[in-house]
């Protein structure tokens, strides 16, 4: 296993705000790495310190085995896309592209047959003498992409580039990135607060928060097995029931509500009796109307505030004095539901083993 | 309601000019910086009720502006009599002196027949004397006791510490340092132009030892102050207002003759105010007033009987700079004819543009 | 009808154009009529006025004048080029370097000598290099020097000068087109690996065009027609085209000569200012807004 980049122990203070705190990854060569987190959680600080436009405060970043301390960005292997993609506008397309060549000192025919065969391998043939205000949105992408690509770097950094486009290029341009990482093998890293960004695109997703990594992992277990609850909120959509530990188990804790009820919940760690807790149950594994037979699930009667209609995404909310937060449950579109109206009261239950429950710090 | 406004508008407009025209009488007055003092103005006005409007020149200057406008805009200008014929002639921009409405008793004769002779185009005189003074040497004598005619200022012993103006009198001053008498050659244009040329050439291989070539006389009597120029040719006053500060320096006549001028009251063509012009020229005459003048700028007057009310310091200012001799020997400036100046100029700019 | 109605719309505009019109026909263009028709007249030997191209012949005939103009014009073009090569980082620092609070007081600095007339900048230029001047006085004490020396009327202090007083015009433009740079165009030309050298000259130059070319079309038109500091400054060595034309309206007595000269100064310097662009490969058109 080689591994191309690898983050030990790096902090970054402005003043008395720490936007970086003590975060270390290592990205296998050739994968595609995610860093996902709100807006201000301190991605793009963290990515800018991977490119050297920050210096780190404390710790080291190593790209291959080297370390990266004191190099300047255009001296690092690595290549940065930025959010606006930050094309030169006062260039064509094959200047853009062969900018970076240029630099090195390559031959002019070098660079025409390099940028070429870049606009070859992203669908841009014969774009070479187009103005970069030619170009549509999706067009431009791609011209950063191969901007950056050509000159093979060993990680390529991409700071939310599909932010801008709108939304059903958005969904193509994820299918197209992810196809083209792995035509060309180069290792990506990617920052994004578009979760389905992350987990369509990635081998392994960084879930950050306040400066911190809550989790690294592949995006199946980030949704199924989320580590903190900040993960279980931010990853998917969950609702949140707070309770009392009263008793644990076996992988079950048992819960009771500020209604008195007590409900199991089904959790990856240890929970001692007496702490505060709280699980998180993703919408479609609730069921609604659960037959009477079923063994090993909560129930609990709600009462349907509204229905939100949106095809195969159908959700409805419910109410209930058991619940502290109004619940949000998938509501499949099979016909078998018809018949609920808002204002219904309705059973609704869940398997025990269903949720993620979490003492609460 | 409109119209209301329209109508307050209209009258309004119409006070304020009514208003500007009782108290429109204003002397507009083209003339020499220092000659218009605040308190002889102040005085005017108090005794006339009318307002005085002045703008600061120099010949040339008087002279374009006049030309522009054919002689409007001015009410009394104050060129120098030398200058007044060739320019009536040409652009016709002066109207002939009424000498009828001048007290000639607060004249000194001489000088007013004098400037009546030198102003005259087709038998009518432009010109009434007012302020006169000479052109010489400026020279701090501690550190150059020697110089004593206008040929040190193209003494290498005085390297970079000379320094003149770059306008005709300086090589008029020069052809006399030579012997020779440029005045005489007024009148030949091709044996001027030589003359004028050959001392154009004496500057231009002295420029080296040139400070720097004055166009501003309180920065030239700032430069001679402060010692980095101890040589210079300039008007007697500067000299005469150093002396008073620092007794190393002072107004020397120079040996080939002082160059005499005489600034007059010229009545542009086109002058609205005539009337005020003639009472200004009268009110300035006055020996007391002239005398304020004199005092506080150092320059003679043409006042008849001004030099009674001169401070002591002035009057010991000519004593000491003049002996008979050099009053003898002043020349003063004829009329200039035309052509003459386009000559100057032409080797005036060469001497500026030679490295 | 619709005429009438159409009449009517066009009104306002007729009202709103009339005055600029008349300023621009009363004040600009008939005045140079007439100095262009006095710059094709000369008196003849008998003393009366004749048409004649001579004015302009004169020119290319007698060495002074055209040399003066070519040093005016050289010097102009090194003012321009020395102005643009401090206001460019200048420009660079306030508008991408410095803290964001500071950048309008910053501006303000390089306002704060245009409040006062340029005579009396000239003059205070005059007090510090002159050789009984502040700057003397403190080489002298430091020791730095023996003797005062002279910093004043030469060429470099005229320069320097010209400069000085062009500056905010150089500045200006550069900081309204640098504020329009993106920054991660820089940060992008950077991690493509770029030097600071590259940087400058593939994206800072090339994006800050438009506003060199108009700050260096006002700073040279400035230079050219500047009349007080070659004079102050430069002292007996700096004779300036401008000058020659003063001294021909004021001095000579010659409108005509100093009329023909007043053209060539303006298409010549036209011509200068073409030639920039051309190399440059600007329109006026994009430079001028």
């Amino acid at each position: 296993m080689h591994i191309d980049l690898s983050v030990k122990h790096v902090s970054k203070r402005f003043e008395s705000f720490t936007a970086v705190d003590d975060v270390c990854f290592e990205v296998e060569k050739g994968k595609f790495f995610s860093i996902l987190g709100p807006s201000g959680c301190g991605k793009t600080t963290l990515l800018r310190m991977i490119a050297g436009f920050e210096e780190p405060s404390e710790g080291n970043i190593f790209i291959g085995a080297q370390n990266m301390a004191d190099i300047p960005p255009n001296r690092r292997p690595v290549n940065l896309i930025f959010q606006h993609l930050a094309l030169f506008p006062m260039m064509n397309v094959a200047e853009n592209i062969g900018f970076g060549l240029a630099r090195r000192n390559e031959s002019k025919a070098e660079i025409k047959k390099k940028v070429a065969d870049i606009l070859e391998r992203v669908n841009l043939p014969g774009f070479d003498s187009k103005k970069i205000h030619q170009l549509s949105g999706g067009q431009k992408q791609r011209v950063a992409i191969a901007r950056s690509l050509v000159l093979d770097p060993t990680v390529l950094l991409l700071d939310e580039p599909l932010g801008a486009l709108d939304l059903k290029l958005r969904e193509q341009m994820k299918i197209e990135l992810k196809k083209l990482q792995e035509e060309v093998g180069t290792t990506f890293v990617y920052i994004t607060h578009d979760q389905s960004e992350a987990l369509v695109m990635s081998d392994h997703v960084a879930v950050m928060n306040e400066g911190r990594f809550e989790q690294i992992d592949r995006p199946q277990n980030l949704y199924s097995k989320p580590a903190s609850p900040f993960v279980a909120r931010f990853v998917g959509n969950n609702n949140r029931l707070p309770g009392t530990c009263v008793g644990y188990a076996d992988g079950i804790a048992e819960l009771k509500l500020t209604s008195g009820e007590t409900i199991a919940a089904g959790t990856e760690r240890q929970i001692t009796p007496g702490a505060q807790a709280e699980l998180f149950i993703r919408p479609e594994s609730i069921i609604i109307e659960p037959a009477e037979e079923l063994p090993e699930l909560n129930r609990i009667q709600v009462m349907v505030s509204s229905i939100l209609f949106d095809g195969a995404n159908s959700q409805l909310l419910a109410t209930s004095p058991a619940l502290a937060e109004e619940f949000l449950i998938s509501l499949p579109q099979n016909r078998q539901y018809e018949h609920i109206c808002a204002g219904d009261r309705v059973e609704i239950g869940w398997d025990f083993r269903a949720g993620n429950c979490f003492t609460v710090p | 309601m409109k119209e209301k406004v329209l109508s307050l508008m209209v009258a309004g407009v119409f006070m304020l000019g009514l208003g500007s025209g009782v108290h429109a009488e204003t002397l507009e007055l083209l003339t020499w910086k220092g000659y218009a003092p605040k308190s002889l103005v102040e005085k005017f006005e108090k005794e006339t009720g009318i307002t005085v409007k002045t703008t600061f020149s120099n010949n040339e200057e008087m002279i374009a502006k006049l030309r522009a406008t054919r002689g409007a805009g001015f009410d009394l200008a104050q060129p120098s009599q030398d200058r007044i014929s060739s320019v009536q002639e040409k652009f016709n921009i002066y109207q002939p002196i009424d000498y009828t409405k001048i007290d000639a008793t607060l004249i000194v004769p001489s000088m007013l027949e004098a400037v009546k002779k030198n102003t005259m185009v087709d038998g009518k005189s432009y010109g009434v004397p007012h302020v006169y003074g000479t052109s010489g040497l400026i020279v701090n004598k501690k550190v150059a006791p020697d110089a004593a005619d206008y040929a040190a200022l193209l003494d290498p012993k005085y390297e970079g510490r000379v320094s003149y103006r770059l306008k005709r009198p300086t090589l008029i001053a020069m052809a006399f340092a030579e012997g020779k008498d440029p005045f005489a050659l007024y009148n030949d244009a091709e044996a001027y132009t030589a003359l004028m040329e050959s001392i154009g050439q004496k500057l231009i291989d002295a420029k080296g030892l040139v400070k720097t070539y004055w166009t501003n006389g309180d920065a030239l009597l700032q430069s001679m102050r402060s010692g980095e120029v101890n040589v210079a040719m300039a008007w007697d006053n500067g000299g005469w207002k150093l002396n008073a500060e620092n007794p190393d320096i002072d107004f020397i006549a120079p040996k080939s003759g002082a160059l005499g001028w005489i600034d007059t009251f010229a009545i542009p063509a086109k002058a609205k105010n005539v009337d005020a012009a003639y009472k200004w020229i009268n009110f300035m005459m006055q020996p007391e007033n002239a005398a304020v003048f004199t005092n506080a700028e150092k320059y003679g007057t043409a006042s008849a009987g001004a030099i009674e009310f001169y401070d002591e310091a002035v009057k010991a200012n000519f004593q000491r700079s003049f002996s008979q001799a050099d009053v003898d020997n002043i020349k003063w400036y004829p009329p200039v004819p035309a052509k003459l100046e386009a000559i100057e100029g032409k080797i005036l700019d060469k001497v500026k543009a030679a490295q | 009808m619709k005429t009438l109605a159409e009449a009517k719309s066009k009104l306002p505009l007729f009202i709103f154009l009339t005055p600029i019109l008349l300023w621009l026909i009363l004040l600009i263009v008939l005045p140079h009529l007439d100095l262009l028709r006095m710059s094709f007249r000369i008196e003849n030997d008998y003393g009366d006025m004749v048409w004649s191209v001579n004015n302009y012949l004169e020119f290319f005939r007698e060495p002074i004048y055209w040399l003066t103009f070519t040093r005016t014009a050289l010097y102009a073009i090194i003012v321009t080029f020395l102005t643009l090569c401090i206001s460019l980082p200048v420009a660079f620092y306030i508008t991408k370097v410095a803290p964001p609070k500071f950048k309008g007081f910053l501006s303000l600095l390089l306002l704060m000598p245009f409040w006062v007339s340029e005579l009396v900048r000239i003059y205070g230029w005059m007090i510090l290099l002159r050789e009984s001047g502040v700057v003397n006085h403190f080489l002298l004490r430091w020791g730095v020097l023996r003797q005062p020396v002279e910093m004043l009327y030469n060429d470099v202090a005229m320069t320097m000068g010209l400069v000085y007083t062009s500056m905010l015009f150089m500045v200006v433009p550069l900081l309204s087109v640098l504020d329009s740079l993106d920054d991660s165009l820089i940060e992008a030309a950077f991690d493509l690996g770029s030097s600071m050298i590259t940087i400058v000259w593939k994206i800072i130059i090339p994006h800050a065009m438009p506003g060199i070319a108009s700050g260096s079309i006002v700073v040279f038109m400035l230079s050219l027609g500047n009349y007080l500091t070659p004079n102050l400054m430069g002292g007996k060595n700096s004779l300036w085209f401008t000058e020659q034309i003063y001294n021909q309206f004021i001095a000579s007595f010659n409108w005509n000569q100093g009329s023909a000269f007043g053209f060539l100064l303006l298409i010549i310097s036209s011509l200068i200012i073409f030639v920039g662009l051309k190399l440059t490969k600007q329109k006026l058109s994009g430079v001028i807004q």
